[in-house]
């Protein structure tokens, strides 16, 4: 979410912001609508440029995403990861915790679930995954303490920090692979051996892809509703995030609160990776996520936080992926239409909230 | 007098400035309801009124910093476009904030010159921006060295630096809001002595303020502003303070009635303590009882150390020296929960970016400072019943007007959120009190509201700190009055021992240094 220093700076260069009253939840609901109405119509330019028709374009997505059995499942296989990802991110800043680190995160989920899940802790089914889970959220957690202490500790800037440890943490996946975790059997492949059987989430219809991961994102998603607007720790991060310094006044422990939710937002984060390899891949790749960490930037903002938005949003954004791969086999526009509409959809969100919060008057 | 300023372009008896009819609305408040008025060449118009009035709201709509909703201004005879603060500049409308716009880590003359020049000079001519620079200084009493680094310049050399800014580029009207707020009484007459010597050339000014000795001493006219309208305009001349107070506040001002103080035993006892600054100085080695039933009253300039005493007493400051002791006890770790958990109330001096988060719920504020008590909270989950009940109660007894607990408290007008923090404060029948500029901002009802509630705590047995920079609300209210000055305190007086002169003069630091300048 846009900070009000982010604004004030774009302040009186080209418009002017003034405050307006909060928008109706009617017209809350309206701003993903009117900016995802608006991404498409941006996004039909460079189709139109691609020589394709905007419209049969976008009906070939949505049905690419959604017209099948085959593609429904599919696209929800693919939201499961962001719906991890995604929580993370909005977890995080609600409390104004700047996490775009969900990547490291997520591929630190993936090490421990490689780790313990490939025969080092010979355990049945019901009592391995929740142990790999439960180790893999706190390895993502501790991840992210870092720079959260580092934030507090020292006002070192949390987007720096966490963006930069992504790179870090996939080179050291990228050293884990070619030496201790290597697949002795992979032909030479930088990949993991696969996790045992006992370590496997299950598929919820036998012989497709979507696996229980995606069950655990849904209830997930649950608990974290649950916790930001029931528990105490989502009261007190709402308040961090709207006012560090009134919190402090009033006896929040803000650094404390910050460390919780980092740990938090981390743990979400891993465990995008460990669904991924134990619901899905079976091994750590270093492909295992294409910038599902990211992405949930895109799904968290088109939330607007909401924990349950979030669901929406990932499947949302998953469509479009998945889509886009079908539309381009054959309308013969490229599928990277469909990072262009994510990120676009991200640009018009940001608008769109700003919209919600300030009345623009342009000079 | 050496320079001579640029000759003005209209030098007939045409107003250098009109405004006519502005208003301008903030969602359902309006902050300025159809205010014309007309401002002379070589004239001094005070515009007079409360907090919240609406002073700041019009001169930054004629400085083009706001849009008005309805209504023109007019400079030198030719309409300014809306919203536009380099037309204001050309036009040479020069303002000076309340809170200064300059850049601490460049010098006085790079602050000066900056923006005066374009972009694609590669060069800057030191030399003649030094000279002119050190003419107007000369000139206008505007003594303060070009050379020296803004961080390292008092507030009131900072002030001057504004003011040689404007000149500078050849301002012929110039705005200053609340420009005393920061000065000691010396400081005050020197400006106004710069001031008499602007106008003498043809300058116009407009001189903000809600101090009426002030306006009395400085202005030609008086416009006074209530609510957002204009409510009364006369000459300095034909009018005295009573009947500009009473167009301010448009009612006869009923001070509140104080009983004897019964003073009982002390509850808060600084000895010694020194702070590090905190938005101006810290404090140096202060010593302070705070005893029961009794209201103590600190008057000074702000930046003086107050601002470092409430942090400490709300808990964001620890002391680095001295000893704090609550009802008898050394207290050990200190923190905003080790106050509170010390019977500690607290009133912060900025409700809205201190004292409440905005963003979030009445009821949600109001159970910020105990929301983790057995009250609020069960097993790591928040009571929402409890709270707003809590809410509502708070409602009710403290008169707030709002549309529901659940309503963001950032809608609330200021009285009514002054209101809930109070509520939110004074609910625990806390035995310590810290009221710091409790009543800023607040329209005279809420005034009084806040006086009598703090009488009240001190009836029942509270001990009170009123930190203000309204010598008025502190001669009102105060059993003992202690003036800080430069992080230290002067010797506590009781209610009627020293006069606002006495006062005046240790709020300048015994007149040590004020004098001087």
């Amino acid at each position: 979410m846009l900070s009000r220093s982010h604004l004030k700076s774009l302040e009186g260069i080209i418009m002017r912001l003034e405050p307006k009253p909060a928008p109706s939840l009617a017209l809350t609901l309206l701003f993903p609508v009117a900016a995802i109405v608006a991404t498409l119509l941006i996004t039909s330019l460079l189709v139109l440029a691609a020589g394709a028709s905007p419209l049969s374009v976008f009906y070939l997505v949505a049905k690419g995403a959604a017209g099948s059995q085959f593609a429904l499942l599919e696209t929800l296989t693919r939201a499961t990861p962001l719906i991890f990802t995604g929580l993370a991110v909005a977890v995080a800043f609600r409390a104004k915790l700047w996490n775009i680190g969900a990547e490291a995160q997520l591929y630190v989920g993936g090490i421990v679930t490689v780790v313990l899940g490939t025969g080092a802790l010979p355990l049945p089914s019901i009592v391995l995954i929740p142990v790999i889970m439960l180790v893999a959220m706190i390895a993502g957690g501790l991840l992210l303490l870092g720079p959260a202490a580092l934030k507090t500790r020292f006002g070192v800037d949390e987007v720096v920090t966490t963006l930069l440890l992504n790179f870090i943490v996939l080179l050291f996946v990228s050293m884990l692979l070619e030496g201790v975790l290597k697949d002795p059997m992979g032909l030479g492949w930088p990949q993991s051996q696969k996790v045992i059987a006992e370590a496997q989430l299950p598929r919820i219809i036998q012989g497709k892809r979507l696996h229980y991961g995606f069950v655990i994102a849904l209830v997930s998603a649950i608990v974290v509703w649950v916790i930001m607007k029931k528990a105490v720790l989502g009261y007190e991060m709402r308040a961090v995030g709207h006012n560090p310094e009134g919190a402090r006044f009033v006896g929040i422990p803000v650094n404390r609160v910050l460390m919780k939710t980092a740990l938090l937002s981390g743990g979400l984060a891993a465990l995008a990776g460990f669904s991924e390899v134990s619901g899905l891949k079976g091994n750590l790749t270093l492909d295992l996520s294409p910038g599902y960490g990211y992405s949930g930037i895109v799904v968290a903002m088109l939330a607007m936080l909401n924990p349950l938005g979030v669901i929406a949003s990932a499947i949302f954004v998953a469509g479009i992926f998945v889509g886009a791969d079908a539309m381009s086999r054959t309308a013969k526009v490229p599928s990277y239409i469909a990072d262009v509409m994510v990120a676009t959809s991200l640009l018009t969100m940001v608008v769109a909230i700003l919209l919600t919060r300030f009345k623009v008057r342009w000079r | 007098m050496s320079v001579t300023p640029a000759p003005i372009v209209n030098v007939t008896s045409n107003p250098v400035l009109r405004l006519s009819g502005i208003t301008k609305r903030f969602g359902r408040l309006v902050a300025n309801d159809a205010i014309s008025f007309e401002l002379k060449r070589g004239e001094v118009i005070a515009l007079l009124g409360e907090n919240g009035a609406g002073k700041t709201t019009l001169m930054n709509i004629l400085f083009g910093h706001y849009v008005a909703d309805e209504g023109t201004v007019e400079a030198f005879g030719k309409p300014l476009p809306p919203g536009d603060p380099r037309a204001a500049l050309d036009a040479g409308i020069g303002m000076v904030h309340q809170h200064f716009t300059l850049a601490d880590n460049m010098t006085v003359l790079e602050n000066i010159v900056l923006g005066t020049q374009s972009l694609w000079q590669v060069r800057l001519d030191r030399a003649a921006a030094r000279q002119r620079i050190e003419q107007l200084s000369a000139d206008f009493g505007l003594t303060v060295d070009p050379a020296a680094t803004v961080s390292t310049l008092s507030v009131g050399e900072r002030q001057r630096v504004e003011i040689l800014k404007a000149l500078y580029r050849d301002a012929h009207v110039l705005i200053l809001d609340e420009p005393t707020a920061v000065l000691t009484p010396a400081e005050t007459d020197a400006l106004f002595r710069t001031l008499r010597l602007l106008v003498a050339i043809g300058l116009s000014i407009i001189f903000i303020s809600h101090k009426l000795h002030e306006v009395m001493a400085v202005s030609d006219r008086v416009l006074v502003l209530r609510a957002g309208r204009l409510a009364g305009e006369r000459e300095t001349k034909a009018t005295d303070r009573k009947e500009l107070a009473a167009l301010m506040v448009g009612q006869e001002v009923k001070p509140a009635e104080v009983s004897p103080a019964n003073v009982g035993a002390p509850l808060l006892v600084l000895d010694r303590v020194s702070t590090a600054r905190h938005n101006g100085a810290g404090l140096d080695e202060v010593s302070l009882i705070l005893s029961a039933g009794e209201i103590t009253g600190l008057a000074g300039v702000s930046g003086n150390g107050q601002a470092a005493l409430a942090a400490l007493m709300s808990g964001t400051q620890r002391p680095t020296g001295g000893r704090l002791s609550i009802a008898g006890q050394a207290v050990g770790d200190w923190s905003p929960r080790a106050a509170l958990g010390h019977g500690i109330a607290r009133i912060p001096e900025d409700r809205h970016a201190v004292g409440t988060i905005g963003d979030m719920s009445v009821m949600e504020n109001v159970i910020a400072e105990r929301y983790g008590s057995d009250r609020f909270s069960r097993m790591g989950f928040l009571d929402w019943k409890a709270a707003r009940a809590f809410a509502e109660e708070i409602i009710a007894d403290y008169d707030v007007k709002c549309p529901s607990p659940e309503a963001r408290i950032r809608l609330l007008s200021g009285g009514n959120m002054q209101k809930l923090i109070l509520g939110r404060a004074l609910d625990p029948e806390p035995a310590v009190i810290l009221a710091s500029q409790p009543t800023r901002g607040l329209d005279v009802g809420a005034v009084a509201y806040v006086h009598r509630m703090l009488l009240a705590a001190r009836e029942r047995g509270a001990a009170v700190l009123l930190i203000s920079e309204d010598l008025e609300e502190i001669l009102a209210l105060s059993d003992r009055i202690v003036v800080m000055s430069k992080g230290r305190l002067s010797a506590p007086s009781s209610r009627g021992e020293r006069t606002i002169r006495e006062l005046g003069e240790l709020m300048a630091g015994h007149g040590g240094e004020g004098q001087a300048a």
